[in-house]
C-alpha cells in the first residue's frame, strides 16, 4: 500500500544575521514545526544558518516560464535606468 | 514552488508535431549554450524520465549506502571515529533527502519512489551489496568508495539540470570529508601492527573491484551515455571516470604500502595513464541483478525499518490535523510575510 506523502515544504535560510533568507531545498513534514525540526537536521549539519523559513511549497505562487518575455522584456531597452546611460565630462567630479 | 508548475501539465494541450520539433530544437539550444533547465521549464519527456531514473537510483543509493556502514557504529573501535562514523552516515542519509526533493520537482512523488525502491524495483548502486567484515572496511569504503562516487559526482555539479545540479554541489562539499576520513583510517591501520596492516591491505583487496565496478559498464555497452552526453546530464563517459579514479588512487595505495589486487596494473610511460586488468563484468551483473552477497538482507533492513516507523508516521500526521483543527494557522503571518516582500 501507498501512503500519502506528508506536505511538501520549501526552506529558506539565512546564513548569517545580516544576509537575506535564501532557497535552500524543500522536504516533507506532517506540520510546520516538524519541517524546521527536519530542515535543521537536513540543511544545516554544518552551521550553514542562523534563521529558517519553512513554508508549504503548495502557498508558493510562481511565475510561469513561458510568459517570461512578456514579463521581463519591457526592461530590455530602458537603459536609462542605468547610470552609465549618462555621458558626463571626466572634469566633473562627485557625479 | 517546484512541483507547483507540474500541474499544468495535464491542461495544456499537447503540442503538434512541428510544435514539439520546435520547442525539442529550442530546449536542445539552450542546453547547447549551457542554460540550466529548471522545474517549470517545458523539457522532453524522455528528458524528464532520463532524470528521474538517474537521481532517484542516486537517492536510493544513498539511503542503501547507510546501512553497511551503519552496521561499524556500535563497534568502532574509538568513540573518535564513532562520532565521525555517525555523522558520516548521517550525512548520507541527508544527500538521500536531497536527492529524493530533486527528483520530485520533476513530477514524481516521493511515496512513489519509496515504493519503487522497497518492492525491489528501482535499481541502486551495486557497491552497497558488499558486506563490511572488519573495522578496516570502513576506511576502504570513505577513501575507495567515497572516492569513486567525487568522481562520478563532480562533474555532475554542471549537469544541465538546475535542481540536479544544485543538489550535488551541496553534497560535494560533503563527500570531500568522507573520503578524507576514509584514507586516514586506511593510514593508521597501515602504520599499525603486522595484524592491522593485513586488515586493510584484505579490506583493499575487496573493495578495489567492486568500486572500479561503481561507474558502471564500459562505453561500449553502456545503453545511456550517448543521449545523456548530449543533453549534459553527463559530462564525460563511464570509462573515462574510471581512468581518473585509477590514475589518482593508485599513488595513494603506493603512499599506504598496500598493493592494488590486479597483476596486470601497470603505468603506461606513453599515455601517462595506469593500465588497469580486464573487470569481471559479470559479477557486476549478477550484483545488479539482486545476486550479490547482500541484496536480499540490504531491501530486508529497508523494508523493516518502514514498516516499524509506520506508527511514528501515524502519530505524527494525528498530531498534525488534531493541531490544525484547534489553532488554525492565520495569526503572526503577516509579519514573515512582510519580511519576505521586503526580502525579495
Amino acid at each position: 500500500m501507498t501512503e500519502a506523502d506528508w506536505p511538501l515544504f520549501e526552506v529558506f535560510i539565512r546564513s548569517r544575521s545580516g544576509l537575506e533568507h535564501k532557497h535552500v531545498g524543500s522536504l516533507h513534514a506532517a506540520d510546520a514545526r516538524m519541517a524546521i525540526e527536519h530542515a535543521r537536521d537536513v540543511y544545516t549539519r554544518r552551521q550553514e544558518g542562523v534563521s529558517m523559513w519553512v513554508v508549504r511549497s503548495a502557498d508558493i505562487i510562481a511565475s510561469d516560464p513561458e510568459e517570461a518575455d512578456s514579463l521581463f522584456e519591457p526592461a530590455r531597452d530602458k537603459v536609462y535606468r542605468h547610470p552609465t546611460f549618462y555621458a558626463i565630462p571626466d572634469e566633473v567630479k562627485n557625479l | 514552488m517546484y512541483t507547483q508548475g507540474l500541474d499544468t501539465h495535464g491542461k495544456e494541450p499537447l503540442p503538434t508535431a512541428a510544435e514539439g520539433e520546435a520547442r525539442a530544437a529550442r530546449f536542445q539550444g539552450r542546453i547547447d549554450a549551457e542554460e540550466k533547465i529548471e522545474p517549470k521549464d517545458w523539457m522532453p519527456e524522455a528528458y524528464r524520465q532520463t532524470l528521474i531514473r538517474q537521481i532517484s537510483q542516486h537517492a536510493h543509493s544513498e539511503i542503501v549506502g547507510m546501512l553497511p556502514e551503519g552496521n561499524w557504529i556500535t563497534r568502532a573501535p574509538t568513540l573518535k571515529r564513532k562520532a565521525v562514523l555517525i555523522a558520516k552516515v548521517q550525512d548520507e542519509g541527508g544527500h538521500g533527502m536531497y536527492l529524493y526533493s530533486a527528483a520530485e520537482t520533476l513530477g514524481i512523488p516521493r511515496a512513489q519512489m519509496l515504493v519503487q525502491l522497497l518492492s525491489g524495483a528501482a535499481k541502486y548502486s551495486s557497491i552497497f551489496n558488499y558486506p563490511t567484515l572488519t573495522w578496516a572496511d570502513i576506511g576502504a569504503i570513505g577513501w575507495l568508495v567515497d572516492g569513486a562516487a567525487i568522481m562520478n559526482q563532480i562533474p555532475l555539479c554542471r549537469c544541465s539540470y538546475g535542481p540536479y545540479a544544485r543538489a550535488m554541489v551541496r553534497i560535494c562539499k560533503e563527500e570531500s570529508f568522507h573520503q578524507r576520513q576514509g584514507f586516514e583510517i586506511m593510514l593508521t591501520l597501515s602504520q599499525g601492527s603486522h595484524a592491522q596492516r593485513a586488515m586493510a591491505q584484505d579490506a583493499l583487496n575487496r573493495w578495489w573491484w567492486p568500486s572500479l565496478m561503481m561507474f558502471g559498464p564500459s562505453d561500449a555497452d553502456s545503453m545511456h551515455t550517448g543521449q545523456s552526453m548530449r543533453w549534459k546530464i553527463k559530462r564525460f563517459s563511464n570509462d573515462e571516470l574510471r581512468q581518473r579514479f585509477i590514475d589518482v588512487t593508485v599513488p595513494q595505495a603506493h603512499f599506504l604500502g598496500l598493493t592494488i589486487p590486479d597483476d596486470e596494473l601497470h603505468w603506461d610511460e606513453a599515455t601517462q595513464h595506469y593500465r588497469a586488468g580486464p573487470i569481471d563484468w559479470s559479477e557486476f551483473y549478477a550484483v545488479l541483478k539482486g545476486n550479490g552477497p547482500c541484496n536480499r538482507e540490504r531491501l530486508e533492513a529497508r523494508r523493516r525499518a518502514h514498516e516499524a516507523g509506520r506508527w511514528v508516521r501515524e502519530a505524527a500526521a494525528a498530531h498534525a490535523q488534531r493541531s490544525q483543527r484547534a489553532a488554525p494557522p492565520v495569526a503572526g503571518v503577516a509579519g514573515v510575510a512582510g519580511a519576505a516582500g521586503a526580502a525579495a
